[in-house]
C-alpha cells in the first residue's frame, strides 16, 4: 500500500515535470497564500506586541489622571478660569483611598532655556524623585532630583539627553546654570538623563510623550518660582492658564486593585464638579483593549490570507480540470490496463497535493524570512531615499514582525487541505469517465 | 503457457448489448455465440455497425453486456462490478490498440509494467520480467526510450510486450496494424504468429482481409450476430504470408 502511494507520487511528480511552467504558476497561488498568512500574522503580531510594550511601559499597576482643558462653554467668558487637578485633591485621594501606594504630582510648562548664547524651546517639568522610576528614565551622569532638594525647593534641574546636547554642545553641563528667561530664574544642573524613545499616543486617551526636550525640576520649586498662573505666548497674543497640576500618577498597591481604585478615583474627582477637566487613563485597561484589538486584527488578517489561499486553490482546480481534459486519453489507457476508479482519483489527488505541498513549503520558507526581508528593505530605503524614509509613519519605521509559531503548521495544513479539497473534484471527474469514451478521445 | 486445447480462453453465450443513443435504443449485439479455445488465433471481422467494437469492448471487460454470458477462463464477467472488471483487466487481459496507446511520460519498460502496477506488483522481479519481454519483442536497445522516440512499429511492439506482461487469457488486438506501413504490418503479424505458436491465444479485430487470412479462424459479424465462423487452412495461411512478403515494396 505504501509502495503504491510512493509510486503514484513518483508518477505524479513526473507528470507535473512535463509542464514545469504550468506547475510553477499553479504553485505560485498557494505559495503566495501561505507566505501572506505568515507575513500578515507576523506583521500584526509585531505591531501589537509593540503597542503592548508601550502600554506596559506606563506601568500596569498605575493610574494616570490628567488635567484637560475643559470645553469652552464651561469656561467663564471673562478672565482666566482655573481648572484641572488641585493639590488638595491629591492629598484627598492619598488620604482616603487605602489602595494607593504612592502618588506623583506633575506640572508641565513650555519654556525657553538659555545657556550663554544658546536658546532652545523645551518643557519644564516639575516632579518628585519617584518620577524617574515610574517613567523609566535612567540617569547618565549626576543624579535625579532628591526628596531633600524638593523639600527645600532648591533651584536644581536634570536635563534630558537631547537638551544637554543642544544647550551644552561638547561641554559637561553638571553644575552649570540654565536660565529661564520667562521667570528670570537660574537652575543648577545636577544630572543628565540617558536617551529615551518617545512613547506613542495610545488610542486618543493619552498623547504621545516626547521626553527629549524636558528639563526636570522639583515640583515644590516650580510651585514657588512660577506658581499656578502661567502666561504663555501663543501666536503673538498672551494666554493665561491657572492650573495646579497637569498630571497625577497613582501607583496602586497591587494590579488587582487597579480597576476598583480607578473607579473610586474617578468618582471622587468628578462627583463635586462637572467641569470635565480631568481624564483618567488606566494602562491596564488599555493593555486589555490592546489584546482584544490584537485578536480582531489577527482574525481579520487571517481572513485576508485565507481568501488568498482559496484563490490559490481555485487556481489549482482550474489547472487540474484542464489537465484532466488534456490527459483523457491517458486515463482511458490506464483504465483499460486495469486502473480502478480509485487509482485514477489517487493519481490526480497526489498531483494536486504535490502542487499544494511544494507551494506551501516554499511559502513557509518565504514566510520565515519575513523579518530579515523587511529589515533589508527598510535599510535599502533608508540608504537610498532618506527623505521618504523619514516621512514614513513611526510604526513602519520600527516595525519588527514577530512570527506567530502556530501560523506555520496552520498555513501548511490549510495548503494541504486546499490541495485535497480543490483536487477532489477534478480527480472525481477523471475517474468518472467511461474508459471506452476516454480511449476514443483525441 | 502450455495449454490443453479443450479449455476455453473465452466463451460467449447469447451475448446481447443494447444502449440508448439520442432517445433511440440501439441493439448492437443481438445474441452472439462463440468459443475461443486456448491457443486459438481468431480474427473478428465485419463491416462498421456490425457490432465489432461493442463485442471488443465486452471481451476487453470495458463494458458489461445487457444479457447473456461472457466467460473469460474461470471468470464470469457479465455480472461484475466496475472495480472487479478493472481487476480482471489488469490481471487477465492483454490489450493491443490501433494507436498503440502508450503513456507518453513513461519509458518502454515502465509502459510494459503498467498492468502490473495496478495489480500492486511493483518489485524487482516484475521489472526484470518487463525487461525480458522488451527483449523478446526486439526492443533490447531501447529500454529507457520514451514513446515519442520510437517508430510506430516499435511502439506497437511495446504495446504487445505490455499485453503479455500479466499472462492474459488472450491478447485482444484492435486493428493492431491499422496505423502501420506494409513492412511493419508484416513484422507485427509475424510476431503474432510466433506468439501464437508459443501457445498464446490471440483475438484480433480487423477489417482487412489480408490480416484476417493470417489467423487460424475468422468470425464474421453482421447486424449484431455471427454471420459465419470458419477456419483458415494451414495452406491458405502460408500462402497469405508468402503473398504479403512478395508484395512488400522493394527496400531502397
Amino acid at each position: 500500500m505504501f509502495l503504491m502511494w510512493y509510486r503514484t507520487l513518483q508518477l505524479g511528480i513526473k507528470s507535473l515535470w512535463l509542464h514545469p511552467m504550468r506547475s510553477l504558476l499553479t504553485m505560485l497561488g498557494i505559495f503566495i497564500g501561505v507566505a501572506s498568512v505568515i507575513w500578515l500574522l507576523a506583521i500584526s503580531e509585531g505591531i501589537s506586541l509593540e503597542a503592548q510594550r508601550q502600554i506596559a511601559s506606563l506601568g500596569a499597576d498605575t493610574i494616570i489622571i490628567r488635567s484637560v482643558k475643559p470645553p469652552s462653554e464651561k469656561l467663564s467668558p471673562q478672565g482666566v478660569t482655573p481648572y484641572g487637578l488641585k493639590r488638595d485633591e491629591l492629598d484627598m485621594l492619598v488620604s482616603t483611598i487605602p489602595t494607593i501606594r504612592s502618588a506623583l504630582p506633575i506640572r508641565e510648562i513650555r519654556r525657553q532655556f538659555q545657556y550663554e548664547n544658546v536658546t532652545i524651546d523645551g518643557r519644564l517639568v516639575g516632579c518628585t524623585p519617584e518620577y524617574a522610576d515610574v517613567t523609566r528614565l535612567k540617569v547618565e551622569s549626576g543624579s535625579f532630583i532628591t526628596d531633600a532638594e524638593n523639600f527645600r525647593r532648591e533651584n536644581v534641574c536634570v536635563l534630558a539627553a537631547k537638551v544637554a546636547e543642544r544647550l551644552f554642545p561638547g561641554k559637561d553641563p553638571i553644575n552649570k546654570p540654565v536660565y529661564v528667561p520667562e521667570s528670570k530664574d537660574f537652575y543648577r544642573v545636577i544630572g543628565v538623563l540617558q536617551h529615551r524613545n518617545a512613547s506613542a499616543a495610545i488610542g486618543g486617551s493619552l498623547a504621545a510623550q516626547d521626553f527629549s526636550n524636558d528639563i526636570y525640576i522639583p515640583i515644590r520649586t516650580l510651585q514657588q518660582r512660577i506658581g499656578d498662573t502661567v502666561a504663555m505666548r501663543r501666536g503673538g497674543s498672551f494666554e493665561g492658564e491657572i492650573l495646579e497640576l497637569n498630571q497625577i500618577t497613582l501607583i496602586t498597591s497591587s494590579i488587582e486593585d487597579v480597576k476598583t481604585t480607578a473607579s473610586l478615583v474617578e468618582n471622587a474627582l468628578t462627583s463635586h464638579n462637572d467641569m470635565q477637566d480631568i481624564a483618567v487613563v488606566v494602562p491596564l485597561e488599555l493593555l486589555e483593549q490592546a489584546r482584544t484589538t490584537r485578536m480582531m486584527f489577527m482574525i481579520f488578517m487571517g481572513l485576508v490570507a485565507a481568501i488568498s489561499l482559496v484563490v490559490g486553490g481555485i487556481g489549482i482546480m482550474n489547472i487540474m480540470l484542464a489537465t484532466v481534459t488534456e490527459r483523457t486519453r491517458e486515463i482511458g489507457i490506464r483504465r483499460a490496463l486495469g486502473a480502478k476508479r480509485s487509482d485514477i482519483v489517487r493519481q490526480f489527488l497526489v498531483e494536486t497535493i504535490v502542487l499544494s505541498v511544494v507551494g506551501g513549503a516554499t511559502g513557509i520558507i518565504a514566510g520565515v524570512i519575513c523579518n530579515p526581508a523587511i529589515s533589508l528593505t527598510r535599510d535599502i530605503i533608508k540608504d537610498r531615499f532618506p527623505q521618504t524614509f523619514a516621512a514614513l509613519p513611526e510604526v513602519v519605521q520600527k516595525l519588527t514582525p514577530t512570527i506567530v509559531p502556530e501560523s506555520i503548521p496552520i498555513a501548511f495544513g490549510i495548503s494541504v487541505i486546499v490541495g485535497v479539497v480543490f483536487g477532489l473534484y477534478p480527480a472525481y471527474r477523471a475517474a468518472k469517465m467511461s474508459p471506452i469514451e476516454a480511449l476514443r478521445h483525441e | 503457457m502450455i495449454s490443453t486445447p479443450t479449455r476455453s480462453a473465452c466463451s460467449v453465450r447469447d451475448l446481447k448489448k443494447e444502449y440508448v443513443l439520442k432517445g433511440e435504443t440501439v441493439r448492437a449485439l443481438r445474441g452472439v455465440f462463440f468459443d475461443v479455445p486456448e491457443g486459438d488465433y481468431v480474427a473478428i471481422m465485419g463491416p462498421s455497425g456490425s457490432g465489432k467494437s461493442t463485442l471488443l469492448n465486452m471481451l476487453g471487460c470495458l463494458d458489461k453486456p445487457s444479457s447473456g454470458q461472457l466467460l473469460l477462463g474461470d471468470d464470469d464477467v457479465a455480472k461484475m462490478s466496475d472495480d472487479e472488471l478493472a481487476e480482471i483487466r489488469s490481471r487477465r487481459i492483454g490489450f493491443v490498440f490501433q494507436s498503440y496507446n502508450l503513456i507518453q511520460q513513461l519509458t518502454v519498460v515502465e509502459n510494459i509494467q503498467v498492468p502490473l502496477f495496478y495489480q500492486g506488483k511493483l518489485g524487482k522481479k516484475e521489472s526484470d520480467r518487463c525487461v525480458e519481454l522488451a527483449h523478446m519483442v526486439g526492443l533490447a536497445g531501447r529500454l529507457s526510450h520514451r514513446p515519442n522516440q520510437l517508430s510506430g512499429g516499435q511502439q506497437q511492439r511495446v504495446a504487445i510486450a505490455r499485453s503479455l506482461v500479466n499472462n492474459p487469457y488472450f491478447i485482444l488486438a484492435d486493428e493492431p496494424t491499422g496505423n502501420l506501413d506494409s513492412r511493419t504490418t508484416e513484422e507485427i503479424l509475424q510476431l503474432f504468429h510466433r506468439l501464437n505458436d508459443e501457445g498464446r491465444t490471440i483475438i484480433l479485430v480487423t477489417h482487412e482481409d489480408e490480416v484476417a487470412k493470417r489467423a487460424k479462424r475468422v468470425v464474421r459479424l453482421k447486424d449484431g450476430v455471427v454471420q459465419w465462423d470458419r477456419f483458415n487452412t494451414e495452406e491458405s495461411r502460408r500462402e497469405a504470408a508468402e503473398n504479403a512478403i512478395r508484395n512488400l515494396p522493394v527496400e531502397s
